[in-house]
């Protein structure tokens, strides 16, 4: 089913938006929900909402919680809350499970072990779907988290899995990340991938009640040990995550995981956290852009057809369509993706930088 | 909607419903729901799964936090007649009127006309097939905006 057209429609939403932040702001939780339904969505409300919220967000300490399926990290979440709550901090949850590639369909179950909190107004807990679209979910999580300060949480947890790409996602949109490993018997270090612990500023060793807990625990340590500790030039100085035990289930540890992360954040406040902040306002803007980028491709894809002279001398056809035409010839091998490209980039900026610089 | 056709683009699909699934009570007969939520799924449903033994409230805040368009309540205990019209009237009492509340499970065909009263505003009991939920859904969920 056709979209209708988003970027045509900015006005009506207007007082939408208006009404629905002074709502949130406010402390209604049904407006906060919908501003998030909004934000996920990409909407022109959102946009309008984010405009009013940014200026007031900023303060909220965005917490990035990930690692392999099964390792314990809702349960850790929970205890996390319940930390926090015992400590009076409002808390708010982006809890992220994948979309099914195929169908776009997903189960959100995260919930289920933090369900707890249902009578108390300091915890809002939200499910995301990652709807598979690359560097969305940072974006997606950045504004939620962004929409969940303005309105007063000062810290936000992210749970998701880590499958490779999302880990590195949600890195980039958190200060502080926290990677949960769960030993299984007779599992050793080796089986934790590296993505994860290149994007670590703490690791977490949970089921401290198991049997090896304890022992993977020091073989991160003896392992981080030996990292070579000098940056090398061109890349980013290397992490030195402290590790811990925790429980999650009967809360044992999680108290000293907190206060690692409040440690992490208040080294993050300085000028390293200067990098991590302008890393995120990259991928902020950058997903905006793609996003933009798209919905005038999209439009191109509506236009009429169009003489190819129009476009670029490297489509041979006579009359070739807007991008819509242009894929189809890329499918049937007329012209390559790179031509392809350009002449859509030409007719929306009337240029294409990569024909006169890739090329020469 | 429910997210189906291919998109050259992403961004280009239509958002997916998102519907709640939850065990109301103390009921442990959580088969249907499981069944339910992987089904929903593969009809191209974003569905939060709240697990067994949810007070009313608990179902009503998670539904108001996670912005649902449709609550699907499976009870299967025989406590439906008090749990489902409460929880009906919660979301009413929190402004949720627009949102579908569908139920399954174990509901006996005399207390259908009640709990229609009540809001719930379809039943379906054993053998019910995912692609009859999911028409269901698609056909009766609010539009999104
Ligand atoms: C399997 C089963 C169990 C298993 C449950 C395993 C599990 N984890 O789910 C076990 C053995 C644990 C069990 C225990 C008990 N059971 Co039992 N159990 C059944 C049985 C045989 C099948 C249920 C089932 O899984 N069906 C398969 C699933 C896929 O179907 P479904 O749940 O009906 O869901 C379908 C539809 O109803 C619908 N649907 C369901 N939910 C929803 C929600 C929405 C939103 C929508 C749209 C659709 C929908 O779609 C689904 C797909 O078609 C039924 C009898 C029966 N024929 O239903 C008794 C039954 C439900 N159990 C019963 C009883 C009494 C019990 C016990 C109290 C027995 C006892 N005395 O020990 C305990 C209580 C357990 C507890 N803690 O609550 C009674 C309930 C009587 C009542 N409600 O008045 C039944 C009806 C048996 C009977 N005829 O007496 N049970
Ligand atoms: N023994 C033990 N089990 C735990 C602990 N923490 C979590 N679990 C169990 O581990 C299983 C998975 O826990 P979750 O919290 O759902 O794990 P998760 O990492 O969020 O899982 P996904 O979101 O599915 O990737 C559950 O059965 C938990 O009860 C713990 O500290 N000790
Ligand atoms: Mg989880």
């Amino acid at each position: 089913m056709p979209t209708p057209a988003r970027g045509s429609s900015t006005t009506p939403g207007a007082p939408d938006a208006e009404a629905l932040c002074d709502a949130a702001l406010a402390g209604d939780r049904r407006a906060l929900a919908r501003l998030l339904t909004a934000v996920e969505n990409r909407t022109p409300l959102a946009e309008m909402a984010l405009r009013r919220l940014y200026p007031l967000a900023g303060r909220a300490q965005l917490v990035g919680v990930t690692g392999p399926p099964g390792a314990g990290k809702s349960t850790l979440v929970a205890a996390l809350i319940a930390e926090l709550r015992r400590a009076g901090r409002p808390v708010a949850v982006v809890a992220v499970d994948p979309s099914s590639p195929i169908t776009g369909g997903a189960v959100l179950g995260d919930r289920v072990r933090m369900q707890a909190y249902a009578a108390d107004d300091g915890v809002f807990i939200r499910s995301m779907a990652s709807r598979g679209h690359s560097g969305g979910l940072s974006a997606a999580t950045t504004a939620a988290a962004a929409v969940f300060d303005a309105v007063g949480f000062d810290i936000v947890l992210i749970e998701t899995v880590g499958t490779g790409q999302s880990e590195v996602e949600v890195a980039a949109a958190a200060d502080t990340t926290v990677v949960v490993e769960a030993p299984e018997m007779g599992d050793e270090v080796q089986a934790i991938k590296a993505g994860l612990l290149e994007v670590a500023d703490v690791i977490v060793v949970n089921k401290g009640d198991r049997p090896g807990a304890h022992r993977t625990a020091g073989q991160l340590h003896a392992m981080l040990a030996d990292a070579p500790r000098d940056a090398r030039p061109g890349r980013p100085s290397p992490k030195r995550p402290e590790v811990l035990v925790t429980t999650a289930a009967t809360g044992e540890g999680v108290a000293e995981l907190l206060a690692a992360i409040d440690r992490h954040r208040s080294t993050v406040r300085g000028s390293d956290g200067e990098t991590s902040r302008l890393k995120r306002a990259e991928a902020q803007v950058w997903a905006v852009l793609v996003d933009r980028l798209h919905a005038r491709v999209r439009a191109l894809e509506g236009a009429e057809e169009v003489p190819a002279a129009g476009l670029s001398a490297a489509i041979p056809s006579p009359r070739v369509s807007a991008a819509g035409g242009l894929l189809r010839s890329v499918a049937s091998h007329e012209i390559d993706p790179y031509a392809a490209a350009d002449a859509i980039l030409a007719r929306l900026v009337g240029d294409a930088p990569g024909s006169r610089e890739a090329r020469k | 909607m429910g997210g189906c056709g291919a998109a050259i683009i992403p961004g280009m699909t239509d958002r997916p419903l998102k519907v709640l699934i939850a065990k109301p009570g103390l009921d442990g007969h959580d088969r249907g729901a499981k069944v339910l939520a992987r089904g929903l799924r593969d009809e191209g449903f974003e569905v939060v799964y709240t697990g067994l033994r949810q007070t009313p409230e608990m179902i009503v805040t998670a539904a108001l936090q996670e912005d649902v368009d449709v609550v699907g309540l499976s009870i299967l205990s025989g406590a439906h007649m008090t749990l489902l019209p409460r929880i009906c009237s919660l979301l009413h009492e929190r402004g949720m009127d627009d949102v579908l509340v569908a139920a399954g499970g174990i509901i006996p065909d005399e207390d259908v006309p009640a709990l229609k009263e009540a809001g719930v505003a379809a039943i379906f009991g054993p053998g019910t097939t995912i692609a009859q939920v999911a028409d269901f859904l698609r056909a009766n969920a609010r539009p999104r905006e």
